[in-house]
């Protein structure tokens, strides 16, 4: 086949898909969050930013992405250097690093509830200890903080590895040349780590957090399982609106929120990481 | 019978033009080598002539037959890449007979010709290796077995000695010359090394800006430059130039010297090999900057009324930097050229 | 003196950092497999222990929490589900998504960047949402509460990663080994399949098994899309307020076992994948 057709044939099918799947229905929920049934409108907005919990849900999920990423990036971060100069066991600390990767926000949810429950591992250290004498009942609303702190730690612990394995590539990707000539010039391990290796890792570091950040916006079953409804946050305000509350246009509303929210604080992050033209490796 | 003829090619990259008016006949069993600067336009020139890349103009004809539409596999050639392009999923012994395979050969006739091109090429020892478990030179052989197994009209070779280290280039050049002037084929050879295009080339084409400008044999390419990019690429180190203004009657003024010329009253430019250049009582004034003796002999860098001046000299002389040296040059080897055109005037 | 001090204290110092290093190593592979191990603990009891305190630190190694998983109603067809949904994202994901990549990697053609753009948008977009609208649209197609339908969005899911990670494996074979084979008598076509392919296989096994994970994890499409035909995890989140917790912990030990096998068995291309994935 001709060599000008032949990649718009290969490149064919995943259009056509994402048209039909991604922004055909984007549209669709565009459309649908505009109209109530006779035109253009925006009382779903009104609606949903008007609903008393739509505050405590927004404000649940931007505090949550304030605690979790950047924990997230200086944890991944550490453990992609701490791996980087490893020489013996690298691949097996590193699967092991990465096991979260492949689990669900759902099944981590269900760990951490294991942890955190009223008959959980946290109250059985804790009687064992002699802290309590009763098992105290952590995820209910007389513990909002610790139902906070159960979410948080169950989100970096399940979404570490993701940026991990985006800057453990992106390390390798640097050579160790620019190391060595650093070290010759006289750089301590730390200078080298600011001036180096932060620096060249820039590409990685978007991905990164822009994927993590997104995913921190959707975060959903992990809130489910932990704080049930005592934690709303956007996406599971969603849910609700579209299963509970059965209004497809409300939900379209949140969804567009949601989705305003993460294209703006990916533009943010592509902006404050922008690599110069020329300055990559 | 397999002549080549390449007639008014040219090729354009968006707005780039890598080749421009390429007009060459290649003669059956020929030894062609292009030779040229990186970004010259060889590799595209073969790549053309391979099938790997299409002519925005002109046509290609192999054995009297016009190939240019043609996908490679029906232009009954061959080639050798510069990494080589050895299968890394299949053994030396596949790797010989992939295109044999593909042609559908039964297996007694792969057999024996995948043995013989390996003998040829001296890997009969490694045909159940992995390109994995070969050095940098045996790959080398490999591809050019997995050509010459092809027993193709033309075969084709893009720079196959540049990832070598020199002696053992030097061992193949040697090596692929014999074998290939055995095996009756037409080859097309593209590099940057003149050595290898000298040592090589039955006819040497220089290539410049996506041009030809002298297609000839090396000795003539070495000789007669048919321009000034030729005198100053080919030969190590290059020719000499030096300003000349006419001084009437086919003599010319060359930097404060008078020197017999051709009969022409604009300036020109006057040309001269290092090694052209004798130590003498009269000659070209040269102030000497450096010296490099190269054991053999001595490479004196000066400067003569101003202008870069480089003479090769017998490594028995005894010459100091500061030194001015009287250079004569042998009179047969001088060369002319216009500067307006670049060009060789006789 | 200060040169004989400076030389006894130097290697104290690194071996107390070397000691540190050790200890931080362990002590955050001791932070990815603790929480794990007490979900192993409480799968491995039985539910009359799990709803019990204290909680042991050892499994009794009873399946009783895993027999009333397996006897839950609905449990196992869910489980079915799950698997068929995964199946066809990553046959899906692949075949449509592999031929892109390639395209991407050896073409230069108009539009090219418009098409990188729009793989790359998807990525910034929370995509589960799209599951709303496309539940009414569904509904029209009688796509709505199928395995079918389900697997159709968690493939979009999954596209952008098959066409980049693709796009990156196929950059890994050199162009010239594909001309090498054009000009040794093979077709476009032939080429692909006798040098391409075999060279690429392992990799494209990864990508595929990374686009099962995608769909076997995802929670928010599979709970909207379907109400009969639950998935695993859509049926998990349906009934947390109700489920008992040995089923819960059952549940999640099922949801994370193939996982693990999983990213075990792609180890080897993660950081392959990821570090050209993101250019």
């Amino acid at each position: 086949m001709n060599a000008r057709v032949l990649p718009y044939v290969l490149i064919l099918p995943v259009t056509a898909f994402l048209c039909l799947f991604f922004l055909y229905p984007f549209v669709l929920v565009a459309k649908q969050a505009f109209s109530t049934g006779d035109g253009f409108t925006l009382d779903n907005f009104r609606q949903v930013v008007g609903y008393w919990k739509f505050p405590i849900s927004l404000q649940n999920t931007l505090l949550l992405a304030a605690a979790v990423v950047p924990v997230q990036l200086a944890l991944a971060l550490l453990m992609a250097t701490m791996v980087n100069k490893m020489q013996r066991g690298r691949d097996l600390v590193l699967y092991v690093w990465t096991i979260p990767l492949g689990i669900s926000d759902l099944a981590a949810g269900i760990i951490w509830l294991a942890i955190f429950e009223q008959s959980g591992f946290l109250n059985s250290m804790l009687s064992g200890l002699g802290v309590v004498d009763r098992p105290v009942n952590f995820l209910s609303y007389q513990h909002p903080g610790v139902v906070f702190l159960a979410i948080a730690l169950a989100e970096i612990w399940r979404a570490t590895a993701i940026m991990l394995v985006i800057l453990v590539a992106g390390i390798g990707l640097i050579p160790k040349e620019y190391y060595e000539a650093a070290e010759v010039f006289g750089a301590s391990p730390w200078k080298r780590f600011t001036r180096i290796t932060l620096p060249l890792l820039r590409p990685s570091l978007q991905t990164a957090l822009v994927l993590r950040v997104i995913l921190a916006f959707e975060v959903f079953a992990v809130v489910l399982a932990l704080g049930g409804t005592l934690f709303p946050v956007l996406m599971s305000e969603t849910y609700a609106y579209q299963f509970d509350l059965l209004d497809s246009g409300a939900a379209a509303a949140m969804a567009l929120i949601i989705l305003a929210i993460s294209i703006g604080f990916t533009l943010i992050i592509l902006r404050a990481l922008r690599v110069p033209k020329g300055a990559t490796i | 019978m397999a002549e080549i003829q390449i007639k008014n090619v040219a090729k354009r990259f968006g707005s780039y033009q890598a080749l421009r008016d390429i007009n060459l006949t290649i003669q059956d069993q020929e030894f062609m080598v292009l030779l040229g600067a990186s970004g010259c336009g060889k590799t595209t020139l073969l790549r053309i002539i391979a099938g790997l890349e299409t002519a925005t103009e002109g046509e290609v004809w192999i054995g009297g037959r016009r190939v240019d539409h043609l996908p490679p596999k029906d232009r009954g050639i061959a080639m050798v890449f510069q990494n080589y392009a050895v299968f890394p999923h299949l053994t030396v012994f596949e790797n010989i007979g992939f295109g044999l395979r593909m042609q559908k050969l039964p297996n007694d006739e792969v057999k024996r010709r995948v043995e013989r091109t390996a003998g040829l090429m001296h890997i009969d020892q490694l045909l159940g290796r992995y390109s994995g478990e070969l050095s940098g030179g045996q790959r080398q052989r490999v591809a050019v077995a997995r050509a010459l197994a092809m027993e193709p009209d033309v075969i084709l070779m893009d720079e196959p000695l540049s990832n070598l280290d020199a002696l053992l280039r030097m061992e193949m050049r040697a090596e692929l010359k014999g074998v290939l002037a055995e095996s009756n084929t037409t080859a097309i050879y593209v590099t940057h090394d003149q050595v290898e295009a000298m040592s090589m080339a039955d006819r040497i084409s220089v290539m410049h800006q996506g041009k030809i400008v002298q297609a000839a044999s090396p000795i003539e390419v070495y000789r007669n430059p048919a321009a000034e990019f030729v005198a100053g690429f080919i030969g190590n180190p290059p020719m000499n130039f030096l300003p000349a203004t006419p001084a009437g009657d086919g003599k010319w003024t060359v930097a404060g010297q008078i020197l017999d010329g051709p009969s022409r009253t604009t300036p020109l430019h006057f040309a001269i090999r290092p090694e052209d250049l004798r130590p003498a009582d009269t000659g070209l004034a040269a102030m000497v900057k450096v010296v490099e003796p190269l054991g053999a002999h001595l490479l004196v860098t000066c400067s003569v009324d101003g202008a870069l001046f480089r003479a090769v000299l017998d490594s028995d002389l005894t010459v100091r930097r500061g030194d001015t040296l009287t250079l004569a040059p042998q009179p047969d080897r001088v060369r002319w050229f216009d500067p307006e055109t670049t060009l060789a005037v006789a | 003196m200060t040169t004989v001090t400076t030389d006894v204290a130097a290697p104290d110092t690194r071996r107390a950092g070397r000691y540190v290093y050790i200890a931080a190593v362990v002590l955050l592979c001791a932070w990815v497999l603790v929480p794990l191990y007490f979900l192993l603990i409480n799968t491995l009891s039985s539910p009359e222990t799990v709803n019990s305190f204290p909680k042991p630190f050892i499994p009794e190694f009873d399946l009783g929490s895993l027999g009333f998983f397996a006897g839950f109603a609905g449990i196992l067809s869910a489980l079915k589900n799950s698997i068929l949904v995964a199946g066809l994202t990553m046959i899906m994901s692949i075949l449509i998504g592999a031929p892109a990549g390639y395209a991407l990697s050896r073409f230069d053609f108009r539009g090219k960047e418009a098409f990188r753009l729009l793989i790359l948008l998807t990525r910034a977009f929370p995509l589960p949402l799209l599951a709303l609208p496309l539940a009414v649209m569904f509904i029209r197609t009688g796509l709505d509460d199928t395995v079918f339908g389900l697997s159709l969005v968690h493939t979009t899911l999954a596209i952008p990663f098959a066409v980049l990670i693709t796009f990156s494996l196929f950059s890994g074979i050199p162009l010239e080994l594909e001309e090498a084979a054009w000009t040794l008598g093979c077709t476009r076509l032939t080429a692909f399949t006798k040098v391409v392919l075999p060279l690429i296989l392992p990799g494209i096994t990864a990508s595929a098994i990374f686009a099962f994970v995608i769909s076997w994890n995802e929670v928010f499409a599979a709970a909207v899309l379907t109400i009969e035909n639950r998935t695993l995890t859509a049926f998990l989140l349906q009934n947390l307020d109700t489920s008992p917790l040995h089923l819960k912990f059952a549940g999640g030990f099922i949801l994370v076992v193939p996982a693990l096998i999983f990213i075990f068995a792609v180890r080897k291309y993660l950081f392959a994948m990821w570090g050209i994935a993101n250019r």
